[in-house]
């Protein structure tokens, strides 16, 4: 919590930092037979933007489960480093908000839980509402806002308790591109702000190079990673970057490896759509 | 290009204007169409009445009724209390009991397996005839018609708490446990919440229920028994021919109905209003 971070975010790539998170051989499968997951090891390391590529099926939402804690592996094991599990803020595909309840009990929920009092979490859920650009809205209920705000408030909810570990499950797959810009904006500033690491699902490319600096693509039945990609390009990136040749570059290696990916099984004999 | 969007406007114009008359219209017809089919109705019964010469012992006139209501207001309003009390701790021993072993079944799948088909027998065994049993094996009369009243009304609440109880959104009960919420807290601040439309759904059905309930319980236990509520009226009235006293007595059961049923439909807006669908207004 105390924790300094001395070298400013602004210049360059962030330094990768100290192991936060090894998964070792972890597999799933599930009671009907499927094998979501297949001996997947992975390196997760502090101040991380990862993401997670691959079509339907390649196991990146159980992957993202197990490491949260909402599901048990079937073979492998978790290896958290530092300070052992941390608090980890989970953003769902959609918003999942409590419908009953407004936007700044819908934040304080994860406080609420731990037993923090509403005064005492006010000033950090009405900080957090301003950076996710959402001040003035605490009164409102969620099925006043539009889809991009509620997902705003998802994002909230999930930094309320200061996670060093912030997982995201295909969270802008539902909304509209210019929306889907905005936020993708948004979450960068945010995390480099806040500092923590992420682990991002998703099934675009476009996205994933965007928004990490390690690209996972993953290969489906059974789900497995295929190839790791590093994504050199500096932070803060913006509206320059995602129209620039490097960016470009950058997509046209991903979306080979990851048709790579999707082809794998398609000579097995398995159909890929 | 302008005459087009000029001539296009114009074409718009007529139906945008029918439809707006149309709403406005209808806006009106909601409340006054009733009221005046209902002033016909009760003007043609009269007329009924009057024309065919029926004596007011076989079917009362309107008036009549009415000046009866007044006449015996004490009587009748008395007995409406009897009844009003049955039916509304009928229905409040019903919540408690509904929502309870709701609460209780989503403790426990165990629990509620074993035990639903004991609610689904209670439910499905017409009141009027378990009533005998209720007649000897409980003595104090009050105790009866609650039990009864209690047995119609809790079934709708139950089964409708139990679905809305496990109806929680799955994503919404791993962000509850992920954030290590206690079960009490899982109960509390989220099953509870997301049921609620369906527990006031199984309310507004149990209200009109428990009125049956308690009414049928005393008419088959004023046959055998010494109550005061206005069923054994009807019955006395029926006995004495007193036809007038007889249709007041149904107009106050009728309207008492209709009052429970507005009331449990203004308390589930009011919980409502804010968050689901049902309770939002309708755009045109």
């Amino acid at each position: 919590m105390t924790m300094v971070a001395s070298a400013p975010a602004m210049a360059g790539a962030r330094p990768h930092g100290a192991p936060l998170l090894y998964l070792r051989g972890i597999g799933k499968t599930f009671s009907n037979g499927v094998t979501a997951l297949r001996d997947t090891d992975l390196a997760i390391r502090e101040g991380d933007f990862l993401s997670l590529l691959g079509p339907s099926g390649c196991g990146k939402s159980t992957a993202l489960r197990i490491i949260a804690g909402l599901s048990m592996p079937t073979s492998g094991l978790l290896d958290w480093r530092g300070k052992g599990q941390t608090d980890i803020g989970f953003v769902f595909q959609e918003p999942t908000l409590m419908p009953w309840a407004n936007v700044f009990d819908n934040v304080w929920l994860p406080l609420r839980l731990r037993g923090v009092s509403r005064a005492e979490a006010e000033p950090t859920v009405r900080s957090l509402l301003e950076r996710v650009r959402l001040s003035g809205f605490e009164k409102a209920m969620p099925r006043e806002l539009s889809g991009g705000m509620k997902m705003r408030v998802s994002i909230a909810r999930g930094l309320v308790t200061k996670p060093r570990l912030l997982l995201m499950d295909e969270p802008f797959a539902a909304l509209d591109e210019i929306t889907r810009f905005r936020l993708n904006n948004d979450l960068l500033d945010l995390w480099q702000q806040e500092r923590f690491t992420a682990i991002f699902v998703t099934h675009s490319v476009f996205e994933s190079v965007f928004l990490s600096n390690r690209i996972v693509v993953m290969a489906a039945r059974p789900g497995r990673v295929y190839r790791e990609i590093d994504v050199d390009a500096p932070y803060p990136r913006d509206e320059a970057f995602r129209t620039s040749a490097e960016y470009a570059a950058l997509c046209r290696e991903a979306s080979g490896v990851l048709a790579e990916a999707i082809h794998l099984n398609a000579g097995g004999g398995h159909d890929g759509h | 290009m302008t005459a087009t969007d000029v001539a296009h406007s114009v074409a718009l114009d007529p139906e945008e204007a029918r439809r707006a008359r149309l709403a406005r219209l209808e806006r009106v017809g909601r409340w006054v169409l009733p009221v005046v089919i209902m002033l016909v109705a009760i003007w043609v019964w009269d007329r009924i009445c009057v024309w065919n010469e029926i004596p007011h012992y076989i079917l009362p006139r309107p008036g009549l009724v009415l000046q009866t209501l007044y006449n015996d207001a004490g009587l009748l309003f008395s007995s409406l209390l009897v009844t009003l009390r049955i039916t509304l701790l009928g229905l409040l021993c019903a919540v408690v009991g509904g929502v309870g072993l709701a609460i209780l079944f989503t403790q426990s799948r165990w629990m509620e397996m074993s035990l639903f088909p004991f609610a689904i027998v209670l439910q499905v065994t017409p009141i009027v005839a378990i009533f005998p049993l209720i007649n000897i094996y409980v003595d104090n009369q009050t105790a009866k018609l609650l039990l009864c009243a209690w047995i119609v009304a809790f079934f709708p609440i139950l089964s409708n708490t139990t679905l809305g109880l496990n109806s929680v959104d799955r994503n919404l009960i791993d962000l509850f446990r992920l954030n290590g919420a206690s079960r009490w807290q899982q109960l509390w601040l989220l099953k509870l919440p997301a049921a609620m439309p369906y527990f006031l759904g199984g309310l507004k059905i149990a209200g009109g229920l428990a009125l049956i309930g308690a009414v049928v319980a005393e008419f088959v236990a004023g046959s055998s028994g010494q109550s005061s509520g206005l069923a054994s009226r009807i019955i006395e009235a029926g006995y004495r021919l007193n036809a007038p006293r007889l249709f007041a007595a149904l107009i106050l059961i009728s309207l008492t109905g209709i009052v429970i049923f507005l009331a449990t439909s203004l308390i589930s807006h009011l919980i409502l209003r804010r968050w689901h669908e049902s309770a939002l207004a309708r755009e045109g």
